[in-house]
C-alpha cells in the first residue's frame, strides 16, 4: 500500500506548474539561441567578408569554418566540454554550450555571408567605386545592405537550424526546453502530450522569426 | 480533314472564338494571320484538344475531339503540334527528345524509335547533332528538332502555333525552310504565322482572324494581294 | 602562429592522452560507420520517396492532402531533430507502439528528409514551366508518362544539390542515435569512451570520421552528378 502510495506521488500527471516550467526551460532555448546566433552572425559576418577577400584566406579558414559543417553538433560539444578541462578552463554545460554554438553559427553564417558579398554584382561596386567611395565606405554603403537584401532567407535559416540545434546543448546538462521535456517525461510517463506541448513551444519560438524575415523579404522586394 | 463548326471557346467572360467555321482538306497548307490575341493560337490548342469548347464542334477525321468518350491521347498521335517556345526536353540528348514518344507512346521498340528518329533529324537537317543535347543549340535548331519530335510520330496533321515568332531574326529562315520541306511531302499543315510572304508563298489558303472570327478566307495570293475586308486591308498595311 | 599556440601546448602537457584504446576500438568504430552511413542512405531514400509525395499532395492535392502534408512538412522543418526522435523513441508509447533503437533512427530520419525533401521538391515543380508538360501531352504522351519521362527527371536536377545536403544533414543528425540507444558511429563512440574514461579521444577520433565520411559522400555525389547531368 504505502509502496503503492509513494508510485502515485512519485508519477503524477501533467500539471500547470509543469507548464511554467517548460516555459522557464523555452527562456533557457531563447537565452542560449539569441546568444549564439547574435554573437555567431557577428563573427560569421566576419568571416564570410574574410573569406571573399583573399584566396588564402578562403582556403585556410574556409578549411576550419569546414569542419565545424562536417562534424555533428552532438560530437563537437562533446569534444569541446571535455577538452576545455585539458586546457585548464573547465566550463559549465551552458558556456561550454554556447561557445560552441557560437562557433557552429559562425561557420554557417560565414558561408551564407560570403554568398552575400559574391550576390553585389561587380558593376554595382564599380560604379559606387567610381563615385569616389573609399573602400570601406562601398563595403558599409552598398555591399552590405545590398547583399544582405539577397541572403536574408538563408540567414534566417540559419538562424531557425540554430534554435533547434540548441536542443542538443541538453546532453551536457543544460536545461533547456527539450531537457525539461525528458525530465517531465521521467516523472509523469505522458510522453506524448509533453513532446507535444514541447513541439508547440518550438514551434512558437520559430514562427517569429519566420514572419519578420518573410515581411522583410517582402519589403524588400518592393523597393 | 480538320473540321470546325461553329465552336465557341470564352476564357471566363472574354470571347476568344465566336463561332468559328473551318474546313481544311488532306494535303491543304492554311496559314492564320492576324493580330495578337484574335484566337488564331487558341483555335489551334483546341483542335488538338489541349483546351475545351464551349459550344461547337471540332472533327479530326471525323472523330469529334470535344466528345466525352474520345482518347484524346489516341488523337493527338495524329496530330502534331509546335509552339513558339520550342519546349525542347533538356535532360534528353536530341536523340532521344525525338525517339522518347514513339518508343512509349507507339511501343515502337528502342531500334526502331531510334531509326525513325535518326531519319527525321536527318530530314530536318540535324543528322550532325544526334548526341548533343538542346540547350547547347540556337533556338532554330531547337524549334527544327521540335518539328522532327512531332513529325516522328507520324501525324496526318502538323499544327504550327507561331513557330518564328521567339527566333532572332537570322534563325527564321532555317524554320521556314523545314516547312517549306514538309509543304513539299505533302503534309496537311495549319500554320499560325506572323510572316506574311511566307503565309502567300507556300500556303494554299490564308484565314485572317479578327476579334474571333474568321473575317476572310481565300486563295493565299489573292488574299494577301487583294484583300476585300476593311479589316484585312488595315492589318496587311500596318505588318508591311 | 606557433608563438600562440605555446602556452596552449603547455597547458595540454599536463594531461596525458591516450590514444591505443582508441586504435584498438578502431575497427569497431568503423564497423560503427557502416552503420552510420547505412541508415543514412536508407532514410534517403525512404525520405525521397515520401517526400516527392508529400510534395505532389501539397501542390495538386485536395484540401485533406494538402493539410495532411503541411502538417507533416512543418512539424519536420520547425522542429528539433532530436524532438522527433524522442518522438518515435516514447511518444508513441502512448499508443503502445515500441520502437527498436534502429528502427526509431530510421524512422525518425526518414521523417525529417522527407519534410526537407518535399519542399526542395515542391520548388522543383514550380520551377518546370507548365509548357515542357504540355508539349509531352501534344506527342500522345499520358498525363502520367509526361510527369514521369519529362518533368521528373528535371525536377531531380534541380534538386541534387540540396539532395546532396540533405544526405550530408541525414549523416550528421544520425549521431543522435546515441541518445535512444542506437550504436551507431556516435553510439559506439560514446560506449567506448565511457569504458575506457577516454572521452576527448574517442570524440575526436569520431570527428575525424564523420568529417572524412562527409567528405566521401560530397566527392561520390559529385561524381555521380558528372555522370547523370551531362546536359
Amino acid at each position: 500500500m504505502s509502496e503503492a502510495a509513494a508510485q502515485i506521488q512519485f508519477f503524477t500527471s501533467f500539471q500547470a506548474s509543469d507548464l511554467k516550467y517548460l516555459a522557464e526551460a523555452a527562456g533557457n532555448t531563447l537565452l542560449i539561441s539569441v546568444i549564439a546566433i547574435s554573437i555567431g552572425s557577428v563573427l560569421g559576418t566576419l568571416f564570410g567578408w574574410a573569406l571573399s577577400v583573399s584566396k588564402l584566406v578562403a582556403f585556410s579558414l574556409g578549411s576550419i569554418l569546414d569542419v565545424f559543417r562536417s562534424v555533428p553538433l552532438i560530437i563537437q560539444l562533446l569534444l569541446f566540454y571535455n577538452f576545455f578541462p585539458i586546457i585548464g578552463f573547465p566550463l559549465d554545460p551552458f558556456e561550454a554550450g554556447v561557445v560552441v554554438l557560437i562557433f557552429y553559427t559562425s561557420a554557417l553564417v560565414a558561408q551564407v555571408a560570403r554568398g552575400g558579398i559574391e550576390a553585389v554584382p561587380d558593376s554595382l561596386r564599380r560604379a559606387s567605386r567610381s563615385l569616389g567611395m573609399t573602400y570601406w565606405q562601398e563595403m558599409r554603403y552598398v555591399v552590405f545592405p545590398v547583399g544582405t537584401r539577397a541572403v536574408l532567407p538563408s540567414w534566417a535559416g540559419v538562424a531557425l537550424g540554430v534554435l533547434k540545434d540548441s536542443a542538443l546543448v541538453s546532453v551536457l546538462g543544460y536545461v533547456e526546453l527539450l531537457r525539461a521535456s525528458q525530465i517531465l517525461i521521467t516523472r509523469t510517463q505522458e510522453p506524448f502530450i509533453i513532446l507535444a506541448i514541447v513541439g508547440a513551444f518550438y514551434f512558437a519560438l520559430s514562427y517569429p522569426i519566420a514572419k519578420v524575415t518573410d515581411r522583410l523579404e517582402k519589403r524588400w522586394q518592393y523597393d | 480533314m480538320i473540321e470546325l463548326k461553329k465552336v465557341d471557346k470564352n476564357f471566363g467572360k472574354l470571347q476568344v472564338l465566336k463561332g468559328v467555321d473551318l474546313q481544311v482538306e488532306k494535303g491543304e497548307v492554311l496559314s492564320v494571320i492576324g493580330a495578337s490575341g484574335s484566337g488564331k493560337s487558341t483555335m489551334l490548342s483546341c483542335i488538338n484538344g489541349l483546351e475545351v469548347i464551349q459550344s461547337g464542334e471540332i472533327h479530326v477525321d471525323g472523330i469529334n475531339v470535344h466528345a466525352p468518350s474520345t482518347d484524346l491521347n489516341k488523337l493527338r498521335r495524329h496530330i502534331g503540334m509546335v509552339f513558339q517556345q520550342w519546349n525542347s526536353f533538356p535532360h534528353l540528348s536530341v536523340m532521344e527528345n525525338v525517339a522518347l514518344s514513339p518508343r512509349i507512346v507507339l511501343g515502337k521498340s528502342r531500334e526502331e524509335a531510334r531509326a525513325v528518329a535518326e531519319k527525321q533529324l536527318i530530314h530536318v537537317g540535324l543528322g550532325d547533332k544526334l548526341d548533343t543535347y538542346p540547350t547547347r543549340m540556337s533556338g532554330g535548331q531547337q524549334q527544327r528538332l521540335a518539328i522532327a519530335r512531332a513529325l516522328a510520330m507520324e501525324p496526318s496533321y502538323m499544327l504550327f502555333d507561331e513557330v518564328t515568332s521567339a527566333l532572332d531574326p537570322e534563325l527564321v529562315g532555317e524554320v521556314l525552310d523545314t516547312l517549306r520541306l514538309l509543304r513539299e511531302d505533302g503534309m496537311t499543315m495549319i500554320v499560325v504565322t506572323h510572316e506574311i510572304s511566307f503565309a502567300r508563298d507556300v500556303s494554299d489558303r490564308v484565314a485572317f482572324f479578327h476579334q474571333g472570327v474568321i473575317e476572310e478566307i481565300g486563295a493565299a495570293q489573292q488574299l494577301i494581294n487583294d484583300p476585300q475586308r476593311e479589316y484585312t486591308q488595315q492589318f496587311l498595311s500596318n505588318v508591311r | 602562429m606557433p608563438s600562440t599556440l605555446a602556452p596552449l601546448l603547455v597547458l595540454i602537457m599536463d594531461y596525458n592522452f591516450h590514444w591505443r584504446p582508441v586504435w584498438r576500438a578502431l575497427p569497431d568504430l568503423l564497423d560503427a560507420a557502416l552503420i552510420t552511413l547505412e541508415v543514412a542512405l536508407l532514410s534517403m531514400v525512404i525520405g525521397i520517396v515520401i517526400g516527392m509525395v508529400l510534395a505532389i499532395m501539397r501542390l495538386y492535392g485536395n484540401i485533406a492532402m494538402r493539410g495532411f502534408a503541411s502538417v507533416w512538412i512543418e512539424a519536420a522543418r520547425n522542429t528539433p531533430a532530436l524532438l522527433q526522435f524522442f518522438f518515435f523513441g516514447f511518444g508513441l508509447g502512448a499508443f503502445d507502439l515500441h520502437l527498436s533503437p534502429y528502427m526509431i533512427v530510421l524512422v525518425g530520419l526518414s521523417f525529417n528528409n522527407a519534410g526537407y525533401l518535399a519542399e526542395n521538391f515542391r520548388g522543383g515543380f514550380q520551377a518546370i514551366p507548365v509548357t515542357q508538360f504540355n508539349a509531352a501531352r501534344c506527342l500522345g504522351m499520358t498525363s502520367s508518362q509526361a510527369f514521369i519521362r519529362i518533368v521528373i527527371p528535371q525536377v531531380f536536377k534541380l534538386v541534387y544539390h540540396p539532395m546532396t545536403n540533405q544526405m550530408v544533414w541525414a549523416v550528421l543528425i544520425s549521431s543522435l542515435g546515441m541518445l535512444v540507444g542506437f550504436r551507431e558511429l556516435a553510439g559506439e563512440t560514446q560506449f567506448m569512451a565511457s569504458n575506457t574514461f577516454r572521452l576527448f579521444e574517442f570524440f575526436l577520433a569520431a570527428a575525424v570520421i564523420y568529417y572524412l565520411i562527409v567528405k566521401i559522400i560530397l566527392l561520390v555525389f559529385y561524381l555521380i552528378s558528372r555522370r547523370l547531368f551531362n546536359y
